[in-house]
């Protein structure tokens, strides 16, 4: 079997879809947060596939999943960071109890 | 007669007005007479350029000036309308009962109101109330003599209103508004009629249109109706006379000015004004007719009971004015104007008189008085002039037009003629019932007064000579005013081509039947007041308890006003129509404005729900909308 673009692809939407599943279902907001990862994670493998097969001789896609994983890096240190300060607040940090943004 | 004299005859009093309302009364300190002597002087000025304006008017050919007018307004579509005057026989005649009385009353006001704190005010609206009522005779187009018309039942609210600080006065100036505006409203309801069927409101075109017959039928008809509601309204015609009587609230020489001159002539005047319109209109004239004949003998049956002597002379001025509406109907304009011309003078001055009465004893209430005979000689000797006047006594003024009107009254309208027989009996009962229950027998007392005035305990005394003069001169021309148709000059110099007078000559009228009539009615009218309240021979309240129930009928004034203010007012239009208006503007109106806002909060509070605060039910919402774009996209895009 001759491992091809669509087949990257492929993982990359499986991935992307766990990652939205947990992001969408999950309660735990460490969680969450992992699986924001795993979405950005998957579209750095689309990127680079892309930039593989359809445009080998330039490294536009890696050079931009590298932008990726810097932007993901500085998300999660914030992230974290809010988390945290969510979990000072309300000992707790399940995001179905952070609903204070209703009426 | 240069035209611009004839527009100051006018614009003296607007002047007088101006003057005091703007700079006397914020600037010159109460005590002083200053607004007083303005508004005479300009008043005089107006009388003295009305009479050069008689005379001018006497020697113009047609009796007529044209006086060129100016344009008011040009509405689109071509409408324009002219501020012109007219200055004929009617106008000359009119101004000259203006002016005059209305000097004479500013004259008496200078003794009567002196030290009133509404002083300069007082005077204020007396002038705009004379200039007003100088434009209303002048005017030459409807619009224009509708403006004039309202500014005078104005200037008579303001004036009836004048001491407001007394409920009952704020009342009574409510209460002659209202009443007259339901008048008001025929008026201007016939105005536009007319507008719409002829495109102008121009007098004279009027006029025109209905003598040669353009104008005719039922449109006439209403129109004429319509303008007749204004006069019944203004003049207090029943069934509108209700707002007369209570107009006693305002100060006594307001009183004088408001029956004699200004705004009750003004309803005669107008149908006099419009009078070939009425001449068209056989059911129109006979309307004018019929009122006026139902108001003299209905007033004057209630002016028999009246213990006010400001509420007799009320009811009898409706009774008078009956008369002239009744002139007007069944004889025409000079009929009908003269007695408004003589009316005038002896009105005035009885009023004056009753002021000066009242002056003196601080109370209107005639039970109270007696015996001022002895201690005002001059008050005395001119109310007794007037109230022969108005009886009818020849030669005096009150006869000449009574008669006159009687004559053609009998020729046109027989049945009313019996009626205003009747009249002629009680206005000669009531009259001197007045004299003898104020002047005769013993003092009663008098009353600390009512209006202000300190200080009339102990002994009544004359007025003083700011009061008598104009009470004299007034007494004069109740006496002489008359002479002027003696052998029909009046009627011929207005002239519309009807009768000229019925009489020929001083003592012509005892040649005649009818007078004769008139005048023994009248002395019995005069006999039996003096039987019964000089000499007590017949003793009032056996007669009064004879007559129970008519007497009651009369004292309650027919319940008119309890009809008027608890059946319609309270009942029909409170508890009905303005509660129909209530529970509109609570259920419809509100309740559209609440709904609006009650159907916002609802649809709100349904719909908040949808915010959790739940960020990935929100998330969920966005990716089942983006999936929704793609899927549309794919397949319909």
């Amino acid at each position: 079997m001759v491992i091809g673009l669509q087949h990257y692809l492929i993982l990359s939407a499986v991935l992307f879809s766990i990652g939205l599943y947990g992001v969408l279902a999950k309660r735990n907001a460490v969680i969450i947060l992992m699986c924001v990862e795993l979405m950005l994670n998957a579209v750095n493998i689309t990127l680079v596939a892309f930039s593989r097969y359809v445009v080998p001789a330039m490294l536009t896609g890696q050079v931009f999943a590298i932008f990726v994983i810097v932007v993901a890096a500085a998300e999660v240190a914030v992230g974290l960071a809010i988390i945290f300060a969510i979990y000072r607040g309300l000992e707790d940090i399940d995001v179905s109890k952070i609903n204070l943004l209703k009426w | 007669m240069p035209h611009q004299f004839i527009w100051l005859i006018f614009l003296l009093p607007l002047f007088s007005f101006i003057i005091i309302g703007f700079f006397v009364r914020p600037f010159v300190r109460a005590e002083s007479k200053l607004a007083g002597y303005i508004t005479i002087l300009s008043i005089g000025g107006s009388l003295a350029l009305s009479v050069w304006a008689l005379f001018a008017v006497m020697a113009a050919p047609h009796h007529e000036i044209p006086v060129p007018d100016v344009t008011w307004a040009v509405i689109e579509d071509g409408v324009t309308i002219h501020l012109g005057l007219i200055m004929d026989s009617l106008t000359a005649v009119m101004l000259i009962v203006v002016t005059v009385v209305s000097l004479m009353v500013q004259i008496y006001s200078q003794g009567y109101m002196q030290g009133d704190p509404g002083y300069h005010r007082y005077y204020a609206w007396m002038s705009l109330f004379t200039a007003s009522m100088i434009g209303l005779v002048m005017a030459d187009n409807l619009l224009f003599l509708f403006v004039f018309w309202e500014m005078v039942g104005l200037c008579s609210y303001l004036l009836i209103g004048f001491w407001f600080h007394k409920p009952s006065a704020a009342d009574a100036a409510k209460k002659a508004f209202i009443v007259t505006r339901l008048g008001d409203f025929g008026f201007l309801a016939g105005i536009l009629l007319l507008y719409l069927n002829t495109g102008t409101f121009d007098i004279y075109e009027l006029h025109e249109l209905a003598i040669a017959g353009a104008l005719a039928g039922t449109t006439l008809t209403w129109a004429a109706i319509g303008i007749f509601a204004g006069a019944v309204g203004k003049s207090a015609q029943f069934p509108l006379h209700v707002w007369l009587p209570d107009a006693m609230e305002g100060p006594t020489p307001v009183s004088a000015l408001i029956h004699a001159a200004t705004m009750v002539a003004a309803g005669v005047f107008l149908v006099a004004r419009m009078f070939p319109l009425f001449e068209h209109s056989t059911e129109a004239l006979t309307t004018v007719a019929i009122i006026g004949g139902i108001t003299a003998i209905f007033a004057a049956s209630m002016g028999l009971v009246m213990n006010d002597i400001k509420r007799v002379l009320a009811y009898s001025t409706i009774s008078q004015l009956g008369y002239m509406m009744l002139g007007l109907g069944a004889g025409g304009v000079a009929i009908g104007i003269w007695h408004l011309f003589n009316h005038a003078f002896f009105k005035a001055l009885l009023f004056l008189g009753a002021g000066s009465v009242n002056h003196a004893t601080g109370t209107f209430d005639m039970r109270l008085m007696g015996g001022l005979r002895k201690y005002m000689p001059w008050t005395y000797l001119t109310f007794v002039i007037a109230s022969l006047s108005i009886s009818g006594i020849w030669p005096l003024s009150g006869f000449w037009s009574k008669d006159e009107i009687l004559i053609n009254t009998f020729a046109h309208q027989p049945v009313l003629f019996y009626l205003a027989m009747i009249t002629v009996f009680m206005t000669a009962f009531y009259m001197f019932r007045a004299v003898f229950m104020t002047f005769g027998g013993e003092y009663r007392g008098g009353e600390p007064s009512a209006h202000g005035h300190e200080g009339h305990h102990g002994q009544p005394h004359e007025s003083p000579r700011v009061m008598t003069i104009p009470l004299m001169i007034l007494a004069a021309l109740s006496i002489l005013s008359g002479l002027w148709n003696v052998t029909g000059h009046f009627g011929a110099f207005m002239g519309h081509g009807e009768t000229h007078g019925f009489f020929t000559g001083l003592f012509h009228p005892f040649t005649q039947p009818l007078p004769w009539i008139s005048l023994i009615l009248a002395g019995s009218g005069i006999l039996l007041a003096y039987a019964m309240y000089r000499k007590s021979w017949i003793s009032p309240e056996r007669i009064g308890s004879m007559f129970k129930p008519l007497y009651t009928l009369f004292y309650r004034k027919y319940w008119f006003d309890e009809l008027y203010e608890n059946i319609i007012v309270r009942n029909a239009l409170l508890k009905g129509l303005f509660a129909g208006f209530e529970q509109f503007d609570n259920h419809v109106v509100d309740g559209a404005v609440n709904g609006v806002a009650g159907g916002a909060i609802v649809s709100g509070r349904a719909i908040r729900h949808a915010q959790t605060g739940q960020l990935q039910l929100y998330g969920l919402f966005i990716g089942i909308g983006i999936l929704a774009i793609i899927f549309v996209i794919y397949f319909f895009g």
